[in-house]
């Protein structure tokens, strides 16, 4: 796959069909690859790398790339794609500026996920068939691929690639996943239990921001969070109780619109599982509103933003028992 | 030199709680190292390096500075800091013992910082020897050695034995509290540290920062390097947070309805309104940002520091950074600008 | 344990002077009736009303006085709430921070050009006013001070009746455009300098807004004054004015420790940033 990227870059900027490239770049180790925009054929032939490791969802990026001037060329991903989407339909993508070029992705690996399995010293990753052979400066160790993944891969819900301009390879399916398992785990809990769950995994957050400043449907201009005159900006917590709110506030804003591509979760520094947030809320409006996916297509109205006289009342809290 | 057998690591932990507050680094629900006050039953994490740094011991994140009750025209200055209890830190590598030097230059040159000042001074640091560095490690590059940390004590783990040696009069007078602790020589020590040397030899990371310096200042500024460097940046804290060495700070005021509390939190360089002032902001793209978290760490500092680096190559960034962006990359690519 | 130097003192405002539509001078004492610290011309002080903020402002008297006076402008949330508070208030007060100029080695016995603009007078007139009680030590003074209209000339009614009536100074003033009750000179202040045409030999010390500044030292440059000449006194975001907050930082220096006072040959050594 890489290759077949790598020749449709070069093609792309040598025929003038774009002026610069968005994908990843190669780093010092297999799988530090940053996500970087290549003007060049030359540089695409140096650097351009695509790998499991290539978990960066570059749909954000589009908003600034799209306006730059020019014409840009994107990878996405099937679940990039949807973010992309999604900002398509928000209005916040220069559409006619980018060039889509859909990568079909069969998981993408989780380096922490290998180091948690034990790996110190991580030279080099192979796949394998279904293992990933890990050489490290302690020797090789092979693990089940399938438990590499990031955990949006482990539950991944579609291999469609939902907008593009060319296709690399098969269009994919929407495929069943169990992603809502643990959201369901939670719901069963008893409040008490729920709260301290909650408490234990948020009371770990730093407020670096990586969550908000990577989520592809927080692209406000400038966060409330960040504004001093808003009241509410504090780059710490004053109160411990002001992390909950933070990403509270933030899964509701974002709620609807949320692709549940996982990006605040692979990015979180303190490994706290933000998208269990999302995904509650996007199980919720399932099941008030009616099926919804953000980000699948441009035209369906957006079940948050869509007033209709059957909408659930307030009040349905109750009946369903406080979940 | 001193030693005693692994087995016993938890009745030591337990003596040195008795005495005062243990930190230790242990896993915690995710599964990553923090360094964590000690209860019985707490295990030492097998992980190499904390994800966040033991800065926050000293440096915590959040901390008061000052209250005021404000009525009519008065103020009140209620100030009420509580001594620090003396504390023991466990398992600091030599990375991070590094920090606390460079943090030292910071908070402890006039005018000192004596909120740092008094838990610096309340603090014992056992280091202990690595064995087995990640190949995001590099502390080599600014001169550390790895297998012999500095702290008030060095602790080195070798087989079923835990080699303890004091460094200082504070080292000294915990290691007399701990009869468990005897005498013994040091060549299972030696024989590790010769063994994890040559492990170090074949880390990946080699940085060589000849010519980061105050003559190559203006040309590090003003490389067009930085434009690409820093073009996919998130702007998040995510670095300045785990890093050992980044100390910059806000102080900003929470009323909570009795009193306005005045505290100080960790700032980030990367943030937007690191800078902002009414009257203008002189760093006004996230690549002014990144250029200054940088040269802060490769030129400014070791300018005003003899040639310190603000770096202890511990590796977090590498580890942690959303999007892979470093400051080895950084490094590796200004080099032709001072070669 | 000893105090903390973020931990700050209690003052009180005795005194407040408006001087334009938005500038207002406040003169700040300490509780027990005396000047909270000494300074040097050109350091700066931490003032703050809890629940506010804090912020940093120069000292606006000369160090010969006893008393601290701060000739505030009107642009941000702090500076808001100083100018809507009533005589009699307290505040809090830490300081002093900085290097301030070098007014007892580098200006003694040289002739002095002090040039601001609008708000930009408030640090050189500690400067000014020192030069003025220790008259002896330093040769001939003159000051060109524009602002955008006679109202906004910040403490007129001194520099009128005080500055252009002492033998030995100069005062030159200059509004950006003409009104029915001033007869001076009408223009902006890079061009009165050159109109000027001051001997090069003399110490200069510009304050006011950068593009001010820009066009000052430009017209110094035309008129042959070289960049070791002239000092001009800067302004940055900071929390601590330590040298420890990290963010007042012109590369390598510190605004709040190494500054504010530069020479403009010093600034060249760094990189543009501010």
């Amino acid at each position: 796959m890489q290759e077949r990227l790598k020749k449709k870059a070069v093609e792309l900027l040598k025929s003038g069909t774009v002026d610069r490239v968005l994908g990843w770049k190669s780093g010092e180790f297999f799988y530090d690859l940053t996500p970087a925009v290549f003007e060049t054929a030359e540089e695409v032939e140096r650097n351009f790398r695509f790998s499991p490791f290539s978990g960066a969802n570059l749909s954000k990026y589009c908003i600034a790339e799209s306006r730059k001037g020019g014409k840009v060329a994107v990878f996405l991903k099937p679940c990039d794609s949807f973010s992309f989407q999604q900002l398509c339909k928000e209005h916040r993508i220069l559409r006619e500026n980018v060039y889509i070029l859909g990568v079909p992705c069969d998981g993408m690996c989780d380096v922490e996920k290998i180091r948690d399995a034990g790996c110190i010293g991580i030279t080099e990753v192979r796949e394998d068939g279904e293992n990933l052979l890990a050489e490290t400066l302690y020797g090789t160790v092979s693990l089940p691929r399938k438990q590499m993944l990031l955990e949006r891969c482990a539950v991944c819900k579609s291999k469609r690639i939902v907008i593009f301009d060319e296709l690399l390879g098969d269009q994919g399916e929407d495929i069943p996943s169990d992603r809502f398992r643990e959201v369901e785990r939670l719901e069963a809990m008893a409040p008490e239990e729920r709260f301290t769950f909650w408490r234990s995994e948020l009371s770990r957050c730093i407020r670096c921001n990586a969550c908000r400043n990577v989520c592809p449907a927080c692209s406000c201009e400038k966060c409330v969070f960040d504004n001093p005159q808003s009241g509410v900006q504090n780059k710490a917590p004053a109160d411990p109780f002001e992390e909950n709110l933070f990403h509270i506030i933030r899964a509701f804003h974002v709620a609807g619109r949320c692709t549940d591509c996982g990006e605040c979760s692979r990015v979180c520094p303190q490994k706290i599982p933000l998208h269990l947030l999302n995904r509650k809320l996007i199980r919720d409006m399932n099941e008030l509103y009616g099926p919804y996916q953000a980000g699948a297509d441009m035209d369906s109205l957006p079940p948050m933003t869509a007033y209709t006289l059957d909408d659930a009342e307030p009040s349905i809290v109750y009946a369903r028992g406080g979940k | 030199m001193k030693k005693m057998p692994l087995s016993q690591l938890s009745s030591l932990f337990s003596a040195i709680s008795e005495l005062e507050t243990l930190y230790i680094p242990a896993d915690d629900s995710a599964s990553q190292a923090h360094f964590t006050p000690w209860t019985q039953g707490m295990e030492l994490t097998r992980k190499g390096n904390t994800a966040r740094s033991p800065k926050d011991l000293f440096f915590p994140q959040v901390e008061g500075l000052v209250n005021f009750k404000v009525s009519g025209k008065s103020i009140e200055i209620l100030e009420n800091r509580p001594e620090n209890a003396p504390f023991v830190v466990f398992g600091v590598r030599a990375c991070d013992c590094r920090s606390f030097y460079i943090l030292d230059r910071v908070f402890l040159t006039e005018q000192k910082d004596t909120f740092y000042e008094s838990r610096r001074k309340a603090a014992t640091i056992v280091a202990l020897a690595c064995t087995r560095p990640a190949e995001t490690c590099f502390c080599g590059s600014f001169g550390i050695d790895p297998t012999d940390p500095k702290g008030d004590v060095s602790c080195w783990i070798e087989e079923a034995f835990l080699y303890w040696r004091a460094n200082t009069e504070k080292g000294q007078a915990l290691t007399d509290k701990l009869p468990m602790l005897v005498s013994c020589d040091d060549l299972a020590v030696k024989a590790q540290q010769a063994r994890t040397k040559e492990i170090l030899r074949r880390l990946p990371i080699k940085l060589d920062l000849e010519g980061f310096d105050r003559e190559h200042m203006l040309s590090l500024f003003n490389a067009p390097q930085w434009d690409s460097l820093s073009e996919s940046c998130l702007g998040c804290g995510t670095c300045t947070f785990v890093c050992p060495t980044c100390q910059c700070y806000d102080v900003q005021e929470f009323n909570d309805g009795e009193k306005i509390r005045r505290f100080r939190c960790w700032d980030s360089c990367m943030y937007a309104d690191f800078t902002l002032m009414s009257a203008g902001q002189p760093r006004p793209t996230q690549k002014e940002r990144f250029r200054q978290r940088f040269m802060h760490k490769l030129c400014y500092f070791p300018n005003n520091n003899d040639g310190l680096f603000g770096c202890t190559g511990c590796g977090r960034c590498l580890q942690k950074c959303p999007i892979h962006m470093n400051i080895v990359k950084v490094a590796n690519a200004l080099k032709e600008v001072v070669k | 344990m000893r105090p903390d130097p973020l931990i700050p003192s209690l003052g009180v405002v005795t005194a407040i002077r408006t001087d334009t539509p938005d500038v207002k001078t406040f003169r700040v004492m300490g509780l027990d009736g005396k000047k909270p610290f000494a300074h040097i011309p050109g350091q700066c002080a931490m003032l703050s009303m809890p629940g506010v903020g804090e912020a940093l402002f120069s000292i606006t008297s000369s160090p010969t006085e006893d008393y601290l006076d701060f000739s505030i402008k009107k642009c941000g949330c702090v500076t808001d709430w100083l100018h809507a508070m009533e005589e009699g208030q307290q505040i809090t007060i830490r300081g002093p921070y900085g290097n301030g100029f070098p007014v007892d080695t580098d200006f003694v016995g040289k002739d002095l050009l002090f040039i601001a603009g609008g708000i930009g007078l408030a640090p050189l007139h500690s400067v000014i006013n020192y030069c003025r009680a220790h008259r002896q030590a330093y040769g001939k003074i003159d000051i060109v001070y524009g602002s955008r209209s006679k109202a906004d000339l910040v403490d007129f009614p001194e520099i009128e009746s005080v500055w252009c009536q002492e033998s030995g100074i100069s005062v030159h003033l200059t509004i950006d455009n003409p009104e029915p009750d001033w007869d001076g000179h009408v223009g902006f202040v890079p061009n009165y300098v050159k109109e000027l045409a001051f001997s090069r030999d003399k110490t200069v010390i510009v304050c006011g807004p950068p593009i001010m500044i820009k066009f000052t030292l430009a017209a110094l440059m035309d008129l042959g004054f070289s960049r070791e000449q002239v000092y001009t006194t800067m302004e940055l975001r900071m929390k601590c004015a330590l040298g420890k907050c990290g963010r007042c930082n012109i590369g390598d220096k510190y605004v709040c420790k190494d500054g504010p006072v530069f020479r403009f040959d010093q600034l060249d050594e760094l990189p543009d940033e501010y």
